[in-house]
């Protein structure tokens, strides 16, 4: 350390300011001799080169501006929204908010989404896991057409594919007849629920596994074959391990969207009161019939499940491969 | 256990990447597969395994013929570059992994991988995972993987190519020596000569899908069957001659040839050891460009006069460098040639 000729009465800060202001412009010397202590400053707390400082400042601004924006963007988006509910929840008061979600009408949706739920995530688990080894490991033809077909729930509307489930699957669907004469229905009815979330919700597991079982790569089963494993030890012994984060983070995902899922199963099901209500489906009516209770605190709910998702979702996330 | 490989095809789409390779291995033999990268040895070794079915020909292990059976059937082990351990188990349960595959009792499975960690020399790491080991450790958990449930033939995919240059010396003597105290028949794939020379009893030379000769190092370097393997064996001159009696004439010179070819004209092979250079300035029929210092061995770069660039190296106290600088002129001896057809 050895003392720099900073005149005393021109503090740090303020030459700094000069200094990004007068970098890269000849100006008049009264200008310079600030900059230059500054310089002279920056060789004491960084290393060498003299311009570092005004550029990092000048960076920084930049990327000040940056955060700044993407921060308000997102508080706007995202968190402003929330943060409405919750307050809006507690205006409406909470005893008012527990009674209707402890009416019968509300018990049931509650259920039904929960079932649902608890459907896609054991079917599509199993069933993701499946079609991702089919996908990664094999080689056959229409293997891409499959690869995108996967794909279709993602960028196709929820109410189209409840529609077009309508029309296959509905009374007068091109098998209503036929499942009406079996005695069973399927829109308007359980089953369409279920059909409807289980489509929505199948891409998920399928690509979080594909991704993982691709980036762990083959050898590793191959050697187990070698070995002498059966596919089926191979599996559970190597291949089962090695994806574990995929599967949970699709499980997840799988979850999150079965919870809040509306479109499809709004149109494939009909939102009848304590037969084909979810809670989505209940807010929605419950907003249209102005209970506005019943609206807040199943979105608060709803929102607030899917928040512990989001935080299991990042805990899978940060776990490195061979924890 | 014997090994044969006979007349094996592999296409891959249009590419071809075997083409009628014949070979065997003798029991108790370690056997390179060498070759240029993208040569179709790896292509072998899995068809070998298991792994990849070949459109034609038939694999013998033993004295089965094995093209019917699944890899789990064939009892190889297999070690691939990359060492493909088992990420989520610990050391010892890699090595357990193909014995508790064959539900083999637990003592034994116990004593197994104790005899083996003790073997590859890494007893009291049982318990550590994979990422905790050093690329050279690692692969000696991969060895004594595959050599646990006592296999037919061990094969080696570059099992040293991932490792530093003096992990990979040390592998590969402690893998000789393995091999000498197993005993197991071996086959590995590399693309180093000085590997599969240092190594092997016998090395197959692969070129492009096709086997260019099988022998021992030594036949290897002394008698290479086509001007593939003169070339990719060793450094070499390759000179363009006209066939004259026994020999053939090199622009200035006449070569005597060890092995001629037909054709008006050939492509005469002369190792960097084959041939000798002293300063001549009245009669020399070359002129030296260059002269590099190689450690213990010295580099002369020179032209032949009407036919280009020749070099040969000597030992550093060579008598024959007296006097040898960059310009002057020389003359060129050639002791040892060869002749390929110049079809090439």
């Amino acid at each position: 350390m050895r003392s720099h000729p900073l005149p005393s009465s021109s503090p740090g800060a303020s030459s700094r300011i000069a200094a990004s202001a007068s970098h890269g412009i000849v100006r008049p010397p009264p200008v310079i001799e600030p900059a230059r202590s500054t310089r002279e400053l920056s060789t004491i707390s960084v290393a060498p080169a003299a311009p570092v400082p005004v550029v990092v400042s000048r960076w920084t601004t930049g990327r000040l501006a940056i955060v700044a924006g993407v921060v308000l963007y997102l508080v706007v988006v995202l968190v402003l929204p929330l943060i409405a509910l919750v307050v809006e929840t507690v205006r409406a008061g909470f005893p008012a908010v527990v009674r209707a979600l402890s009416a019968p009408d509300a018990r049931f949706a509650m259920q039904q989404t929960l079932w649902l739920t608890l459907i896609a995530v054991v079917v599509n688990t199993v069933l993701g896991v499946a079609i991702a080894l089919v996908l990664v490991r094999h080689r056959f033809p229409g293997r891409r057409l499959l690869d995108a077909v996967i794909d279709l729930s993602l960028a196709v509307s929820p109410v189209m594919i409840g529609l077009a489930f309508l029309l296959v699957l509905g009374r007068e669907g091109w098998f209503g007849p036929a499942l009406e004469a079996l005695g069973g229905r399927v829109a308007f009815a359980f089953p369409g629920l279920v059909i409807a979330t289980l489509f929505v919700t199948l891409p998920y597991t399928v690509r979080e596994v594909a991704n993982v079982l691709a980036e762990v790569g083959e050898e590793e089963e191959q050697v187990a074959s070698t070995l002498g494993a059966s596919a089926w030890r191979t599996f559970w012994k190597v291949t089962l391990p090695n994806i574990r984060r995929g599967v949970l983070l699709g499980i997840t995902l799988t979850a999150a969207r079965a919870l809040g899922e509306f479109g499809a199963v709004l149109v494939l099901g009909g939102a009848i009161n304590r037969k084909t209500e979810t809670a989505t489906t209940y807010i929605y009516g419950a907003i249209e019939e102005r209970q506005v209770a019943g609206a807040y605190g199943m979105a608060l709910l709803l929102g607030v499940v899917s928040m512990l998702l989001l935080l299991a979702i990042e805990r899978f996330k940060d776990r490195s491969p061979d924890a | 256990m014997n090994v044969s490989v006979s007349h094996v095809s592999k296409r891959f789409g249009a590419y071809t990447a075997l083409d009628d390779v014949s070979f065997d291995v003798r029991s108790g033999e370690l056997v390179a597969l060498l070759g240029p990268s993208g040569g179709g040895k790896s292509t072998i070794l899995r068809i070998i395994a298991g792994l990849e079915l070949p459109d034609e020909g038939s694999i013998v292990l033993g004295d089965e013929v094995v093209d019917r059976q699944h890899p789990r059937e064939r009892r190889v082990g297999f070690v691939f570059q990359h060492y493909a351990l088992f990420r989520h188990m610990s050391v010892a349960d890699n090595v357990a992994f193909g014995l508790e595959a064959q539900h083999a009792p637990k003592e034994e499975v116990h004593a197994r991988v104790h005899e083996l960690l003790h073997l590859v020399g890494l007893s009291g790491l049982e318990k550590r995972r994979p990422s905790q080991l050093s690329g050279g450790q690692r692969q000696r958990v991969a060895l004594a993987r595959a050599l646990a449930p006592h296999p037919k033939i061990l094969l080696l995919d570059e099992p040293f190519a991932a490792l530093d240059a003096k992990v990979r010396g040390d592998l590969r003597r402690w893998l000789r020596e393995l091999h000498e105290e197993t005993g197991v028949t071996s086959l590995f794939v590399t693309h180093d000569q000085e590997e599969a020379f240092a190594l092997a009893d016998r090395v197959v030379v692969v070129n492009k899908g096709r086997i260019d000769q099988v022998g021992s190092p030594l036949d290897i370097m002394d008698d290479p069957a086509t001007e593939f393997v003169a070339r990719f064996v060793g450094e070499a001159n390759v000179l363009s001659g006209t066939p004259s009696g026994a020999g053939a004439r090199v622009g200035p010179l006449d070569i005597a040839l060890d092995r001629s070819a037909p054709g008006n004209t050939v492509h005469v092979v002369v190792r960097s050891y084959d041939l000798k250079f002293w300063r001549d300035d009245a009669n020399g029929v070359a002129t030296v460009r260059r002269v590099h210092a190689l450690g213990d061995r010295v580099k002369v770069e020179a032209a032949l006069d009407g036919v280009g660039p020749l070099f040969a190296q000597f030992p550093r106290r060579s008598s024959l460098l007296h006097g040898i600088e960059p310009g002057c002129r020389i003359a060129v001896q050639i002791t040892k040639a060869r002749a390929y057809p110049a079809t090439a």
